[in-house]
């Protein structure tokens, strides 16, 4: 489950990200009442297997059953919660024009991750958005040019050239990319989560910069979630 | 497609929330079939809810004054705040007889992926209000879905730094149905909020 929105009454529209059938918008009747059955499978972070009568332009869900519920566990954590909104909002907007299982799978393992706390949320987030953007057909690359391909490491980093640069191919003024940060980056790329947690905090800050530049470059709109995680970020 | 003015309210109608253009017509053709209809009284009144119609200094709730009947009334216990999302949910809980305390309307609740976040909300004037001393408990009533779960989280983590009893409302079986047919879900918060009979 991606997202809801409210409709009429009692009813929702529940945006949802398919294993084969790539993202699939339905509406839930009823589901806002407390008497609802099914009201409660039909949230945001929930693995559901569903039954769609399919409509002219949206479905009717007319059966759920839950697979799996990583809603509760998140909203326990409040930094958990706006990094899996996050996630959510880019998946959706990754997945507007196809499917792809390998999308869903890994956004199920992410919020998997997230409602365990296997790793700092922060990082959880940025390490899916870099590998979503790479499934995508965007991966960054943070070792070898991305425009050129020379051999790495650089010290320049430019998101709307694709990451690291090489002297030759950064233009004048480009952000430089410390040797701390490319660890991070390149770590959270692969997902070598013992590298990743050896970060400190300025840095993490620093590469949670860059992932979010990289992913509102790539997404034409910035995710409207991602202002939050940074506010977030600041709050004490 | 009707002519001028009927199409124009049919329009109107449509723009409201939970009206469909066929629940638009019919309700436009029912103020202009039915005789009897004073629909003076409806227009005059439509004016003057949105003239006089203001939410209350103190709690966000909606008043005809300043500040509204409930943060008036001296018998109310001002020493527990109720925290609910909207106003219509401040009327739900009133239904129940149940709570003589005040309340504090959100508007709303976090959803970071709408870009409604904590500064978007009513919360800075709930920490003013308590700061005066004398509130001694905040119930947060917010939503039982994952917004407001979120939103009751945030809020406990805000309130964790001021020495106030923090509450929520309890989940669990609806009264009157059968255990068989609850959802996984709402079984397990029952479960978890189930209370001791000895």
């Amino acid at each position: 489950m991606l997202r809801t929105h409210k409709l009429g009454e009692a009813d929702r529209i529940i945006t949802m990200l398919s294993r084969r059938h790539g993202k699939i918008r339905a509406v839930a009747k009823g589901v806002r009442r407390t008497s609802s059955r099914f009201g409660s499978r039909l949230e945001p972070f929930m693995v559901v297997d569903v039954q769609l009568y399919e409509g002219r332009s949206l479905d009717t869900i007319t059966q759920a059953e839950s697979l799996a519920g990583y809603g509760a566990a998140i909203v326990a954590d409040y930094s958990a919660y706006t990094a899996a909104s996050v996630m959510v909002e880019t998946a959706d907007r990754l997945s507007e024009a196809e499917s792809s299982v390998q999308q869903y799978l890994l956004l199920v393992g992410a919020l998997r991750s997230l409602a365990r706390a296997e790793h700092p949320s922060d990082l959880a987030r940025d390490s899916y958005l870099l590998r979503a953007l790479s499934l995508a057909g965007w991966a960054p690359s943070f070792d070898d040019c991305a425009r050129c391909g020379a051999p790495g490491p650089h010290d320049h980093v430019v998101v709307q050239l694709g990451g690291a640069v090489c002297p030759d191919c950064a233009p004048p003024g480009s952000p430089v990319l410390d040797a701390g940060t490319r660890e991070l980056l390149v770590a959270l790329l692969r997902g070598d989560w013992d590298r990743a947690e050896a970060s400190d905090d300025r840095v993490r800050s620093r590469a949670g910069g860059i992932v979010s530049a990289y992913t509102n470059w790539h997404l034409d709109r910035g995710l409207r979630s991602m202002s939050h995680v940074e506010s977030e970020r600041t709050t004490p | 497609m009707y002519e001028g003015i009927v199409q124009d309210l049919i329009d109107e109608f449509s723009r409201l929330p939970g009206i469909g253009p066929k629940s638009a017509q019919r309700i436009a053709f029912h103020i202009v079939q039915t005789e009897n209809l004073d629909v003076t009284r409806l227009a005059e009144l439509l004016a003057t809810v949105r003239e006089n119609i203001k939410f209350c200094r103190i709690c966000g709730n909606v008043s005809e004054q300043e500040t509204c009947g409930i943060c008036r009334d001296p018998r109310r216990d001002s020493t527990i705040i109720c925290v609910v999302e909207e106003s219509k949910d401040v009327a739900a809980i009133e239904r129940t007889r149940e709570f003589r305390g005040l309340y504090h309307v959100l508007g709303g609740a976090i959803s970071p992926i709408d870009g409604i976040g904590p500064d978007d909300l009513s919360i800075q004037p709930l920490m003013q209000r308590l700061a005066d001393a004398s509130v001694t408990e905040v119930i947060l009533a917010t939503d039982p879905n994952l917004e407001g779960e979120a939103t009751a989280t945030y809020l406990t983590r805000l309130l964790t730094t001021l020495e106030i009893r923090v509450s929520r409302l309890a989940s669990g079986l609806p009264v009157g149905g059968d255990l068989e047919y609850a959802d996984e879900v709402t079984l397990g918060r029952a479960f978890e909020g189930r209370t001791t009979l000895r």
